[in-house]
């Protein structure tokens, strides 16, 4: 070891591309498992939520147009610079998570690993859930599933890395755009993640990640009306309902939580893509 | 003035129609009486009443939940796909034997043209049935892994636009996934669900699989409100769709949404004019405009405005307006005094706001209600009849110069259910149909419907799709669910 003084990191919001400070100039104290101190982290505000509904629709034209492949190799770079960054992610895994150091790297592998999943799903969901339509008259008739908008996801409580990954990935996959809340406890895996995001060719916008408190920030997501769906799984139970209720106002898909946060291992198929796609379905009359 | 073309009477015979002094409610194979009030149904074209109807009260509902979960856990749950299959295929075969029956009472309780009832509803409401019929012993193949499993008991609530289709889209999903039913039709056309009830009986389905339970709005909230109700699926306008979704929150229950509409279509300058006019006249007055994917909202290129608003006016003086019954009749009658009052609030208020309105000489019937093709011009963007969902013959026309601007008014609402593009440039066709944030565009056609296409609509329009393979996931559950 040497006696060098370490540079420690400062910890900020990835927001539009860029990492602000929030707005609101609060910030809150980070602690490992046993409870030392950490970092401050930002706690973000309704007006950074706000700010980044604005830069996630700003970015959605561009994102959800993209060619499927495109964005397949976008989302295949941010697994391949978190591979050269897995230790960094390691530590901080094991040390807001209390885990030993192999359980923390196995989940930043399956974190990779599941960004490489989703990479590869992007050319596919065209051709799983689309369909060429049989149409009892002389039409052409096809459906193609498409993003549905603009995403607010309440990250995992817990699984401050590998759930948190588990959760944007499918979102982007599928060509939308994100307003992440992270883990309250467990905020720093987010902002690590985000300096991956703004390093693999990810356009700023798609996906922005605030630190900070879902109770806090939930309720003006939910009812927000340019946020076209929202995923509740870092949602305590009884805020969930309330959120639910609150999105039903402007009729936004509604991805619900477990009572029990689930195992980020399994293999989530498409059930965290289906909720953010909407099928578009195309006539033209054939004749001559 | 005499109309362009003059036709005799051509009436449909109502004689094929028995329409009973008074119904219960269907519950488990039966028709039964309820425990509450009852109200009358009534021919909007004439205002005479057809029938008295039950007002399904909490306790019918709860009867009828009943019933169906019994069907559900021991007959219908349980039974071979392949016989759940066949059950469908029968209920098909029934409807298109008894089409015209089915197709006169739906143009006497609704007051649409027999002309639509007779080749569009009651037609393609069978097909929707064999279509599904056809799923059930293949959902291994719905794209949800290997055997997905029925959501157990669907409450469905449906509106008075097409009440034997939606009726159709409920039903035929369901039973195909092994799921049973409780369907609440709509306050003012409950007779062809209570008619299908008779058919259900012929066909032999087991008691509870589908039951009728009638009424308005409180006996639909009571059925979304019940607990032993797995999945809720509603179509009708956004407002109660809001409440639907507010009322399921926090519960196990699935839902599906199919809402309100302000559909733009949108004309280029190189659209083959007469086709055009044609589609225009199909989206917005096909129904009497009581339609959620109408194209109320007609876009038309600038330099073409002139040529084609003469060419729709010329085509709309020759609709004909009147009896529903009569085989000539292109629109029927509003469908209740309520929703006449609201149409004809948002034309006043579309003048007052500064739009022009036309309408061509028509004379209306002296009885029920009424009220004629109207297109509206000069209309901004801001205005109410360019925002709000009239739900009736009232088509707002608005104008843009280039493709982007047309695509930028087209997405200019709060829904997106459907959209229409006329243009014979077939690039054109596919940029702007990728652009458009709607669940169905007709691209050189409007208003077009078969049970293997999907419908459903984006944002405030609803989730969750109607038809084809994507509409089997509204009722199951599988490993990727």
């Amino acid at each position: 070891m040497s006696d060098r003084l370490a540079v420690r990191k400062t910890y900020k919001l990835y927001l539009g591309g860029a990492f602000p400070r929030s707005e609101s100039g609060r910030t809150y104290e980070v602690t490992d498992a046993r409870g030392h101190f950490l970092a401050n982290a930002a706690r973000a505000s309704r007006k950074d939520a706000r700010d980044a509904v604005v830069a996630a629709r700003g970015a959605f034209a561009k994102w959800s147009g993209a060619t499927a492949y495109n964005r397949g190799q976008v989302l295949y770079r941010v697994a391949e610079v978190m591979e050269g960054r897995a230790a960094q992610f390691a530590e901080e895994v094991a040390a807001g998570e209390g885990l030993s150091a192999g359980k923390a790297r196995a989940a930043v592998d399956a974190a990779i690993d599941r960004w490489v999943w989703y990479a590869g799903w992007t050319d596919k969901l065209a051709g799983v859930l689309g369909s060429s339509n049989p149409v009892a008259g002389p039409y052409f008739g096809f459906s193609v599933p498409e993003p549905t908008g603009v995403v607010a996801v309440l990250a995992p409580q817990r699984s401050s890395l590998l759930g948190l990954v588990s959760v944007v990935a499918p979102v982007l996959a599928a060509g939308n755009t994100a307003v992440v809340v992270s883990s309250l406890a467990r905020p720093l895996p987010a902002i690590t993640l985000g300096e991956v995001l703004a390093t693999s060719d990810v356009p700023g916008g798609v996906a922005n990640l605030l630190t900070g408190d879902a109770a806090e920030l939930g309720p003006w997501l939910a009812e927000h009306a340019d946020v076209d769906g929202i995923d509740l799984a870092g949602a305590p139970t009884p805020l969930a309902m309330e959120l639910e209720r609150s999105a039903a106002g402007t009729i936004k898909r509604v991805l619900r939580a477990p009572a029990e946060e689930p195992d980020w291992t399994a293999d989530p198929g498409l059930s965290r893509m289906r909720p953010f796609l909407e099928t578009k379905s195309v006539w033209h009359p054939m004749g001559v | 003035m005499t109309s362009l073309f003059e036709y005799a009477p051509a009436p449909e015979s109502r004689s094929i129609v028995d329409v009973r002094p008074s119904y219960g409610l269907f519950v488990d194979g039966e028709f039964t009486d309820g425990t509450g009030s009852t109200m009358k149904t009534v021919n909007p074209a004439t205002e005479e009443v057809l029938s008295e109807v039950t007002v399904g009260s909490s306790e019918d509902v709860d009867r009828a939940v009943r019933a169906a979960r019994r069907a559900f856990t021991r007959v219908w749950g349980p039974m071979r796909p392949a016989d759940r299959g066949k059950y469908l295929f029968r209920i098909a075969r029934l409807l298109q034997e008894r089409a015209r029956e089915f197709a006169v009472l739906e143009s006497l309780d609704n007051g649409k043209p027999i002309r639509e009832s007779r080749d569009f509803d009651v037609p393609q409401a069978a097909a929707h049935f064999f279509h599904h019929a056809g799923w059930a012993d293949k959902l291994d193949h719905a794209g949800l892994g290997p055997a997905p499993r029925p959501l157990g008991v669907a409450g469905q609530v449906i509106p008075w636009n097409f009440p034997m289709l939606m009726l159709a889209w409920k039903i035929a999903p369901a039973l195909a996934t092994g799921n049973t039913v409780v369907l609440k039709p709509a306050e003012t056309t409950p007779l062809t669900a209570l008619l299908f009830a008779e058919v259900c009986q012929q066909a032999d389905l087991p008691p509870g699989v589908v039951n009728i339970v009638t009424g308005a709005g409180e006996t639909g909230r009571s059925l979304v409100a019940h607990p032993d109700v797995d999945k809720v699926a509603f179509t009708g306008s956004t407002e109660v769709g809001r409440e639907i979704a507010r009322s399921v929150a926090g519960t196990q229950k699935r839902l599906t949404l199919e809402l309100g509409g302000k559909a733009a279509n949108i004309v280029f300058d190189d659209a083959p004019i007469d086709q055009a006019v044609e589609g225009i006249v199909r989206g917005i007055f096909f129904n009497q405009g009581h339609v959620c994917c109408a194209g109320s909202r007609l876009l038309v290129q600038e330099s073409v405005h002139d040529e084609l608003l003469a060419s729709l006016q010329r085509r709309i003086g020759t609709l004909r307006i009147g009896d529903p019954l009569d085989k000539n009749t292109d629109i029927g009658a509003i469908n209740s005094a309520e929703q006449l009052v609201r149409i004809r609030e948002l034309s006043e208020i579309g003048e007052a706001e500064g739009a022009r309105r036309w309408q061509p000489e028509c004379t209306l019937p002296d009885r029920g209600w009424w009220f004629p093709p109207t297109v509206f011009t000069d209309v901004s963007a801001a205005h109410r009849i360019a925002r709000d969902e009239v739900f009736g013959p009232v088509l707002s026309v608005l104008t843009f110069r280039t493709p982007d601007e047309a695509v930028a008014k087209a997405n200019n609402t709060t829904y997106g259910l459907s959209a229409g593009v006329w243009t014979e440039k077939g690039s054109r066709i596919l940029s702007i149909t990728d652009r458009l944030r709607a669940g169905v565009v007709w691209a050189n056609t409007f208003n077009e419907f078969d049970p293997t296409s999907p419908f459903g609509g984006y944002k405030q329009s609803g989730y969750g799709r109607e038809g084809g393979r994507q509409g089997l996931a509204a009722y199951l559950q599988g490993d990727d669910r």
